[in-house]
């Protein structure tokens, strides 16, 4: 959801195909053939800035590629091959990209394969996997080169047979012409469909004789693979002759290695090269922290030998850093007016004559990605090309980042993307990637793997921001609000790409800050300043986490002053059903997607909230110690609500024992994965809301491993999670993301819950144990 | 020299004997599929059978597994449909998938002490695999499954 002015300004000629294996494996056989046709020229990085300003995939650097000659390969045996371009960390996509272009080019799904692209925006267009985009972004551009494909073997089919085009047919891999009773498989005629030329205008499926879209039916086509060990994930890739690395990296942001004494690693079996790697100062952007590398015959001896370095680190300017002193100054700040980032009415006029007032502050404390396969690369430096195959999320990013640490040209890097163990945004930053390369170069060019332990990963992270949002509001003799006043202090991701920025980006403040959508007079935002102290990186739906936690806590409370039912109260504040241009109130962002295809759409919030009320019962009577809570919330141009239903034990510990969660994404691809996608942001979200969290002291990271940064288990995971998928749109219009719009309502539903339960009222996050006390 | 048996095979080791069988599975033998996670023991991503046991490699030395057999996720079943995991394609588990090879060998271990597992039985003997992507649901869902205790398929994925 971020891109640096290096990646906007990349270069846009091609790259020479190299050998990309598994793609030479179809195309490379006796008589394989592509089939060729360009629909439209993709857009290029210049044209991007030539232009006012682009929405989509369009905004995207690179941009985007229908063009089957490039996605779609059809072997003399029928087999259909689809280059998928996008990372896939969990939600699917390489099943729903080659299910969408099988369908539009009404193929078997048995004799469907799918390939991954390797990074090279070029050719592909845009990679960079976050944002919740891939399906939203490039749905549309995989229909049509299916369906394009289709035309051309129907007219392939057509001219051998001598019959027209539109008598013959092409369903389930099988063209018919029915006069005649002739058929042919696709196989058959996809030498002479891509000597055919390009047609220029194709006919999408009409979405009722959708085959795999929208069904729900299609198994992750990973499926067989995963379940017996034989995915390849970005720890996995073995090489002939590879060696193995750590790093030991400054332990506080910014630190260097002053000393170090790698006489007792040396004396370890199996080590190859101990070197150091230097430090990238601060904003490191997405390079390595530097420390002192250990290259050895197995990923176990460079465990041993790395425990056994004796460094002397100098920690930097951040070797203070302590989140509970900086939460203080975080308070501060929000305590005094900040930059105004929206403002409405005369908020200060309001709140003096409201009858009455409600002030309440909210704390998030920093959140470590922690997917299960932490970071891992495979890298090769020899004869002046580097290969890598790595989980990243961002592979152009990635081959940009080695042409940098390596000094190499485009043409001599190759990034081979392998399945990721999970993203959540740590993979968008390759800082690994490069570590491998500069890892094999030191031994003379043998592959090296590269992991990072748990600790590591918790260590040394891109870390979600730490934040306190302040909020006030005077409500009316209805106990309605006629003034709202929201500060929000947090440090920015800007702060990895530009020296101490102290506001947060447009994109951050657009994720649920300036689009607070509520029919409030009088109304102002402000961003106070705040500084990083570490690597601040997105977390699966970023700003969000914070934005969501506060202000849907807040209509809750307020809701409670008020004498009112939460869910009435909350959609009385969100209004009337109206449609609002998010530019109008200050939201420029908009998650990249054009403000008139997207307004935010006040009646579909409704919708979900209330959908997730109907599905938890809202308003049956509890048990003692029992409560409901409702949140919802826009992200990602989706619209999503949480009911969660509540325990509290008379020890304070919190269960939750039922969720709904009802999601407006607009037309569903793939209804399977969205409630895979959604059951799953409950359990992310209820992790931040009740166990998650890193501290830092004297610069460092406190929590080591999974025992002090606590992950939900299934022992603490609701037995009744409800997916209520609500429907709208057509599959010709606006698509909303997937992947993050569940976590955000998450943790604000839980607390309301846990209000409703206990009358306690929890402010920051984890809850952990405030309630025991 | 220690001596053990992977996935039905005789296989010896001459290296380090402290070396998490995690890591002499993964880089001497290169099967994979057991995986890092955490290497102390708190996510079960590394799960294996060891004597017929769920144990986490990670923690478990080459020398503790001498003269013993280790079973991986590859060595389950012969062609990859062993109950567990033809439960786990069915109700589409897997998100990224990452955990999913040390779920289903500490699945497979569950039913074989417990065949039919209630809902407590799978909370006690699942805990300590972390699913980061949130897969809970399913899991339990697979497992019943397996068990016999839901209906085999629900016959809506192709």
């Amino acid at each position: 959801m971020i891109h640096d002015a290096k990646m906007m300004a990349d270069i846009a000629t091609a790259k020479p195909a190299l050998d990309n294996v598994s793609r030479r494996g179809i195309l490379g056989g006796a008589g394989a053939l592509v089939l060729a046709l360009s629909l439209r020229s993709p857009a290029r990085a210049e044209e991007a800035k030539a232009e006012a300003q682009k929405f989509g995939a369009d905004s995207m650097p690179h941009g985007w590629r229908d063009d089957p000659k490039i996605f779609v390969a059809i072997a003399p045996d029928g087999t259909v091959t689809v280059t998928n371009h996008r990372s896939d960390m969990g939600q699917g996509i390489r099943t729903s990209v080659a299910f969408t272009v099988a369908d539009e080019l009404e193929a078997d799904w048995s004799k469907v394969k799918v390939v991954q692209a390797w990074g090279d925006e070029t050719r592909f267009g845009n990679q960079d996997t976050d944002g919740s985009r891939s399906t939203r972004h490039f749905f549309q551009h995989f229909r049509h080169a299916g369906a394009a494909a289709r035309l051309m073997l129907i007219q392939a089919a057509a001219k051998q047979w001598g019959v027209p085009a539109s008598e013959v047919t092409a369903v389930n891999h099988t063209l018919t012409h029915a006069k005649s009773g002739r058929t042919l498989g696709y196989g058959a005629v996809a030498q002479a469909a891509a000597e055919l030329p390009v047609p220029t205008e194709v006919k999408l499926k009409d979405p009722k004789d959708f085959r795999y879209i929208g069904t729900g039916k299609i198994g992750l086509i990973d499926n067989f693979d995963i379940t017996t060990g034989k995915a390849i994930y970005g720890l996995d890739t073995k090489l002939d002759g590879m060696l193995y690395a750590v790093v030991a990296r400054p332990p506080v942001y910014g630190g260097t290695v002053k000393s170090f004494d790698d006489s007792e690693a040396r004396k370890v079996a199996g080590v190859v090269k101990i070197f150091k790697i230097d430090a990238t100062p601060i904003p490191t952007e997405f390079m390595p922290l530097g420390g002192v590398a250990v290259v050895a015959k197995n990923t176990w001896s460079a465990m041993k030998a790395r425990d056994a370095l004796k460094i002397t680190w100098d920690d930097g300017p951040n070797a203070g850093y302590d989140t509970d002193a900086f939460r203080k100054e975080l308070e501060a700040a929000a305590r005094k007016p900040g930059k105004v980032v929206r403002t409405q009415g005369d908020v200060d006029g309001a709140m003096a004559k409201a009858k009455t007032k409600v002030q309440a502050e909210y704390f998030v404390p920093h959140l470590a990605q922690a997917p299960m396969e932490p970071p891992a690369a495979v890298a090769r430096v020899k004869d002046g090309f580097c290969e890598a195959w790595a989980c990243v999320q961002g592979p152009q990013a990635a081959n940009d980042r080695l042409m940098k640490a390596l000094k190499l040209p485009d043409d001599k890097v190759k990034v081979n993307v392998t399945l990721l163990g999970g993203g959540f945004g740590r993979k968008s930053k390759p800082d690994y990637v490069v570590e491998a390369a500069l890892c094999s170069q030191a031994v003379g060019g043998a592959p090296v793997k590269l992991a990072w332990t748990r600790e590591d990963d918790l260590h040394h992270g891109f870390y979600h921001t730490i934040s306190v949002e302040h909020l006030e509001a005077g409500l009316d003799e209805k106990g309605m609000p006629v003034a709202w006043l929201h500060r929000s202090a947090a440090p920015t991701i800007g702060s990895i790409f530009a020296p101490d920025p102290k506001h947060e980006l447009p994109l951050e403040l657009g994720m649920g800050l300036v689009n607070t959508p509520f029919n409030v007079p009088n109304l102002r935002l402000e961003n106070p300043e705040a500084a990083a102290h570490v690597r601040i990186g997105w977390f699966r739906s970023v700003s969000n986490i914070p934005h969501a936690f506060a202000i849907q806590s807040f209509v809750s409370e307020l809701a409670h002053a008020a004498g009112r039912d939460p869910k009435d109260y909350l959609l009385e504040l969100i209004g009337p059903d109206r449609k609002i241009d998010p530019a109008a109130i200050g939201d420029v962002w908009n998650y990249g997607e054009d403000p008139k295809r997207y307004p935010i759409d006040t009646g579909r919030l409704r919708g979900v909230i209330e959908a997730a009320a109907k599905g938890a019962g809202w308003g049956r009577q509890m048990p003692k110690g029992r409560g409901l809570g409702i949140a919802g919330h826009y992200s990602f141009v989706t619209y999503t609500a949480v009911a969660a239903e509540v325990e509290v034990d008379d020890k304070g510990q919190v269960q939750v024992k039922a969720v709904d969660i009802a999601v407006d994404c607009g037309p569903q691809v793939n209804p399977e994965r969205i409630r895979s996608q959604l059951e799953g942001a409950v359990v992310m979200g209820m992790g931040l809301a009740l166990t998650s969290e890193i501290t830092f002291k004297q610069g460092r990271a406190v929590q080591n491993n999974f025992d002090g940064y606590e992950i939900i288990r299934i022992d603490a995971a609701p037995k009744v999670v409800r997916v209520h998928l609500v429907p709208t749109g057509t599959y010709d219009g606006p698509l909303g993301g997937v992947g993050e719009p569940g976590v955000p309502p998450v943790a604000p539903a839980i607390a309301n819950a846990v209000f409703a339960a206990t009358g306690r009222r929890v402010r920051q996050l984890p809850i952990r144990d405030q309630l025991s006390a | 020299m220690i001596r053990l048996t992977v996935n039905g095979a005789a296989r010896s080791f001459d290296g380090d004997p402290d070396m998490p069988l995690l890591w002499y599975l993964r880089d001497e033998l290169g099967l994979t599929g057991t995986k890092f996670g955490c290497g102390v023991s708190l996510c079960g991503a590394c799960t294996i059978h060891l004597g017929g046991a769920a144990t986490r490699a990670c923690i478990t030395p080459v020398s503790a597994a001498e003269g013993q057999e280790v079973v991986t996720i590859e060595g389950l079943s012969p062609d990859g449909n062993h109950p567990v995991q033809v439960a786990w394609r069915d109700q589409n588990v897997a998100q990224c998938g990452f955990c999913q090879c040390g779920q289903i060998m500490q699945a497979a271990a569950l039913l074989k002490d417990t065949p039919k597992p209630t809902d407590a039985d799978i909370d006690t003997t699942m805990s300590g695999n972390i699913c980061r992507c949130g897969t809970y649901p399913r899991i339990r869902a697979a497992i019943h499954q397996a068990a016999g205790q839901a209906p085999a398929s629900k016959g809506e994925r192709l």
